[in-house]
């Protein structure tokens, strides 16, 4: 008979027998709270990439400055994806024989493959979302060229050779919100009217488009193929290019849900210790009598090991059953967050648990049972014939390497990971030095009081090693509810006030700067208050430290992209608000040349502090260190800017100006009078954008409440387990204890003693713990405000003494009742 | 089974103690012996070196023949595993297996394929076979140390060695348990080699070991 068959048999047993019941809830609880937070992530960054892709009009967008070549769309409807072709160029348009140059988009039918169009019938009209492109013959504008062209629908406009009816206004255009900076005023017509304009003649410049879009595997296998075949020039837009307001939202959404997983997995590895304290234990009998029936060492830790990975595998299961059907509920009530359906989970997250839930068993079980082997075959004649030890220093080391690694793994950022593991290894620390001393202390105040009173204290200085782990256990398990019921209210409020009711839902771009003040002007009279507009300067990164920037030279799509094009430099000596210094410092007043450089932007490019940069201003070049990194609230919805140059820097080069501003959703008014007065500014409308993040927070809020429900439930266990370690020897003493003549009140009274000292230890702990959890979350991950609560040390001492008295009492209250021989005959 | 100038010392606050002293006696198969003695005579770890549970300071045991003091402890494993069986004081059956799947392990780690059924029969043969699927904690004493003789059996041994196997029951109980354990002996025709206090467990053996702090008074042959 296999060694893998009578191994998985022992498991089997053991799991029937219930021996291994804290073991199992811990490994299971851990897999199932990672498996959980890791499949409803896997499907909202699913559905997020998709809400990426409904700006960008499609999943994957082929972009070049020549007719695309038919194979690429042959390829795509190879792969079953859907495709249709844009061009875009720009040429005079005419009206009432005025001229405009305008921006023009043709589209092929079932324009747009992702998200939607908008268009009012009339200027000021309502919205809707049209049922097809625009007829042959007929144009859509924005309201841009119908502001600057004076024209009215129904007017007729001609382009190139053709003549056409406008035929209603563009409100909404998911290219539109692409290309933001586009300046000119727009117009979309079909494509098969291209020809007749006769607008496009060799050597015209023109960006052709191909649109595809389907299943995210086709779209990946076909991104694949064409990457090797792109021509020179040609570019491939993909998923990646999430608006940061939403993907800063999101990812915060996720940080939240993984901290709270990952507290979580944390307690329940200090269960899974402590239980497999108590599984340890009771195999060393196992392990003696397979000793003694004839195993050899090496055969006993095979079938130990099988034993255990059996135990693992099952539990690990029971995780991911339960993690799954936890992400269905998380997502059953956020599957309106983005207003699409969720696509359905990858394996890779369970996979992810489940190996989880394997490391986090072999970290704690492995050293242990690999000293099992060595169990002396004795013990079977003698109980007391040494066991070899539980685990010495190097098998927690072990433990504590794994742990580690599991957790930074899991976290997927470097910070909150190490934030975590320092964060327990601090609070264990800390505890187990105050709480040897606070025995020691109590030492000098046993001899006083009743009965009771000494025996409660002589019982927690005789388990010192043991009252050690319970109070450490229970601290941490403490932590997490206090976290949960005080601290996480207090950061989601944070949060959702970080984007308030009133964010900016408008941008003006391109204000000259004799425009500034009157914008300002005309804005404070509309409002309720006077918004800031800030210089910007358009310039392109050609060298870092001298040497010439190669934009194919990044691996990365999105940092190719951005070493490519011009982007907005920031100009000033005052910090903006919402943003914050992470390394080196801010430039300030009177300062000469220096750059300050957002956080995310230099991991991208892979600049760092000192760093020389060089820009191109319309031709005219300037090099200047970066001598800050800053972290930016994207989700803020202010105006925020990648680089920041010093004043003077920049003081000598052509600048625009640009605002965001709050207006609410009747007052149409100021956005009219602000086109009509000022042509060449552009208003960006991110109302949407805004009303989205805004009601994601909200969901996502209740959605971390959810996860947090399996900290709290790791917590309890933390609970259980600290007060089952000491149960077995437990239930001997109050044998003998009753034995001896102690009345039920008197024994009773000491464990009430017992625990309430152990409860209001671990309390005061949580209660430390949960205050510097709290704070270094909000503010070195969250990146938000903390405000320390008081309530929460009455609250630990409170939770600690009245949870642990309740949870130990009626854990002992059946031991009391249980006559004292059965209790004697139990333990064996 | 000989054992040849047995020695046990132990180091105990600072001076060699020995606990079994220069023990040299045979044990012929199918004969039945006792090891008798006051308490902290050596009866125990007497048993425990004959087992190859422990390795001796000096002196050697031969088993069929086979000199086990010679073998690593998993060579003695190997040696148990063949030809031994135990029952001991305190039954010792694990407490997350039915008193059946108590049985059948000695079968399934030897992998043999009919364990369940062996097991069965032999628990049976013990009066048990209506409490297969009971656990330890659900039996009697002296139910637990049926499942016990019946492991010890199952294996069929040549050899069986008991420690006090009536030392935690009462009288009555005791003079079944024994009863039943001298007739699987004789059935099956096995060695048995048993440590007791219990006068009327070692007057039903063929030979009595009288030990006394460790040394051996008197081989009794009744």
């Amino acid at each position: 008979m296999s060694e893998l068959s009578l191994g998985l048999r022992l498991a089997a047993r053991m799991l029937r027998a219930g021996e291994v019941n804290l073991l199992v809830g811990a490994i299971a609880l851990a897999v199932a709270a990672m498996a959980t937070v890791g499949l409803f992530s896997d499907r909202t960054r699913l559905a997020m990439a998709q809400e990426a892709n409904r700006l960008l009009g499609a999943d994957l967008v082929l972009r070049w400055t020549r007719p695309i070549p038919p194979e690429f769309a042959q390829a795509a409807r190879a792969r079953g994806l859907s495709t249709l072709s844009t061009l875009a160029f720009r040429s005079m348009a005419v009206h009432a024989d005025a001229s405009l140059l305008a921006e023009i988009t043709a589209v092929e039918p079932g324009y747009p493959l992702r998200g939607s169009t908008r268009i009012a019938r009339m200027r000021g009209g309502a919205e809707e979302v049209p049922r097809s492109i625009p007829a042959p013959a007929t144009l859509w504008a924005d309201e841009r060229f119908f502001s600057r062209s004076n024209a009215h629908v129904g007017d007729r406009i001609m382009l190139g050779d053709k003549t056409f009816t406008l035929a209603a206004v563009l409100t909404q255009d998911p290219s539109l919100t692409l290309s933001i900076f586009g300046l000119g005023p727009r117009l979309v017509m079909a494509y098969e009217d291209v020809a007749a304009t006769g607008l496009m003649v060799p050597g015209s410049r023109a960006t052709y488009r191909l649109l595809i879009a389907g299943s995210r595997a086709s779209v990946e296998a076909f991104r694949a193929w064409a990457e090797a075949r792109l021509p020179a020039g040609a570019r491939l837009e993909g998923v990646s290019d999430a608006r940061p307001e939403v993907r800063s939202a999101l990812d915060r959404a996720e940080r939240f849900m993984g901290l709270a997983a990952l507290v979580a997995v944390a307690l329940a590895a200090v269960a899974l210790m402590l239980a497999t304290r108590r599984y340890h234990e009771r195999q060393l009998d196992v392990c003696a009598m397979l000793r003694c029936l004839g195993c050899s060492q090496w055969r006993v830790l095979r079938l130990q090991l099988v034993q255990l990975a059996g135990i693992g595998a099952g539990a690990s299961a029971a995780g991911c059953a339960a993690g799954y059907a936890g992400q269905l509920a998380l997502s059953s009530w956020l599957g309106s967050l983005v207003g699409i359906e969720l696509p359905a989970p990858g394996p890779g997250a369970a996979a992810r648990a489940t190996l989880l839930g394997m490391v986090l068993l072999a970290a704690f079980a492995l050293p242990p049972l690999i000293s099992l082997r060595r169990v002396s075959a004795l013990r079977v004649l003698r109980r007391e014939a040494d066991g070899p030890g539980f685990a010495g220093v190097a098998a927690y080391a072990f433990a504590i390497v794994c742990i580690a690694g599991l957790m930074l793994w899991h976290a997927g950022d470097l910070r909150l990971g190490v934030y975590v593991l320092l964060g327990c290894l601090a609070t264990i620390a800390a505890a187990a030095v105050l709480t040897w001393s606070a025995l020691g202390a109590l030492g000098a105040v046993r001899s006083n009081g009743t009965v009771s009173w000494r025996y409660g204290i002589a019982s927690l200085r005789r388990r010192s090693a043991a009252t050690l782990w319970q109070v450490i256990a229970l601290a941490l398990g403490l932590t997490a509810i206090i976290t949960l019921t005080l601290v996480r209210s207090e950061l989601l409020a944070a949060w959702q006030a970080s984007l308030p009711p009133d964010a900016p839902n408008r941008f003006l771009i391109n204000i000259q700067p004799d425009q500034v003040d009157a914008v300002e002007d005309l804005l404070a009279s509309r409002l309720s208050y006077r918004p800031q507009a800030y210089p910007t300067v358009r310039g392109r990164l050609v060298a870092v430290n001298g040497a010439p920037v190669d934009p194919s030279t990044y691996g990365d799509e999105r940092a190719r992209r951005l070493a490519e094009r011009e982007f907005n430099l920031g100009r000033g000596d005052r910090l903006p608000a919402h943003n914050r210094i992470t390394a080196g410092r801010w430039h300030g007043e009177g300062s000469g040349a220096e750059l300050s450089v957002e956080e995310g932007i230099a991991r991208t490019l892979h600049l760092k502090l000192g760093d020389r940069l060089t820009y191109d201003v319309a031709g005219v070049r300037f090099e200047a260190p970066i001598t800050s990194l800053r972290a930016v609230q994207w989700d803020s919805f202010r105006v925020n800017f990648f680089v920041i140059a010093s004043a003077s820097l920049l003081s000598s080069y052509p600048a625009t100006y640009i605002t965001g501003f709050h207006l609410p959703a009747d007052d149409g008014g100021v956005a009219n009078a602000l086109v009509q007065r000022f042509p060449n500014v552009v208003m960006i409308d991110v109302a949407s954008l805004v009303t989205q993040v805004q009601a994601m927070i909200g969901q996502v809020s209740r959605a971390i409440g959810f996860v947090f429900f399996f900290t709290v439930a790791a917590g309890m266990l933390v609970l259980y387990a600290g007060i089952a370690a000491t149960h077995d020897e437990r239930v001997r003493e109050v044998a003998i204890m009753r034995t001896l003549g102690a009345t039920r009140r008197q024994i009773g009274r000491a464990h009430a003693i017992e625990f309430a000292l152990i409860g209001a230890l671990a309390g005061v702990f949580a209660a430390a713990g949960a205050s510097v959890l709290g704070y270094v979350v909000a503010s070195k991950v969250l990146n938000l405000p903390y405000q320390f609560d008081p309530l929460v040390w009455l609250t630990g001492l409170a939770a600690g003494v009245a949870g642990v008295v309740a949870a130990g009492m009626a854990f002992t209250h059946r031991v009391l009742g249980t006559p004292p021989l059965a209790s004697l005959r139990q333990i064996g | 089974m000989e054992a040849v100038g047995l020695v046990k010392q132990v180091r105990s606050d600072g001076r060699d103690l020995r606990i079994v002293d220069n023990v040299s006696f045979s044990v012929f198969p199918g004969e039945s012996v006792a090891i008798v003695g006051v308490s902290g005579s050596g009866k125990s770890t007497l048993l425990g070196l004959l087992a190859g549970l422990d390795a001796p300071s000096q002196g050697r045991v031969f088993l069929d023949g086979e000199d086990i003091t010679a073998l690593d402890e998993d060579g003695r494993a190997a040696a148990r595993a063949r030809a031994v069986g135990f029952v001991f004081q305190s039954f010792q059956l694990l407490p997350a297996f039915t008193a059946i799947e108590n049985v059948m392990l000695p079968l399934e780690l030897a992998g043999v394929a009919a364990a369940r059924e062996q097991a069965a029969a032999l628990l049976d043969r013990v009066g048990l076979g209506e409490r297969l699927t009971h656990y330890p904690k659900q039996l009697s004493g002296g139910e637990q140390q049926r499942v016990a003789i019946a492991r010890a059996f199952v294996a069929r041994p040549k050899l069986l060695l008991a420690d006090e196997p009536t030392g935690n029951l009462d009288a009555a109980t005791g003079a079944r348990i024994a009863e039943l354990m001298f007739a699987l002996n004789h059935e099956r025709s096995t060695t048995l080699v048993l440590v007791t206090h219990d006068e009327s467990v070692s007057s039903r053996c063929s030979r009595t070991l009288r030990l006394a702090s460790g040394r051996l008074l008197e081989s009794a042959r009744q």
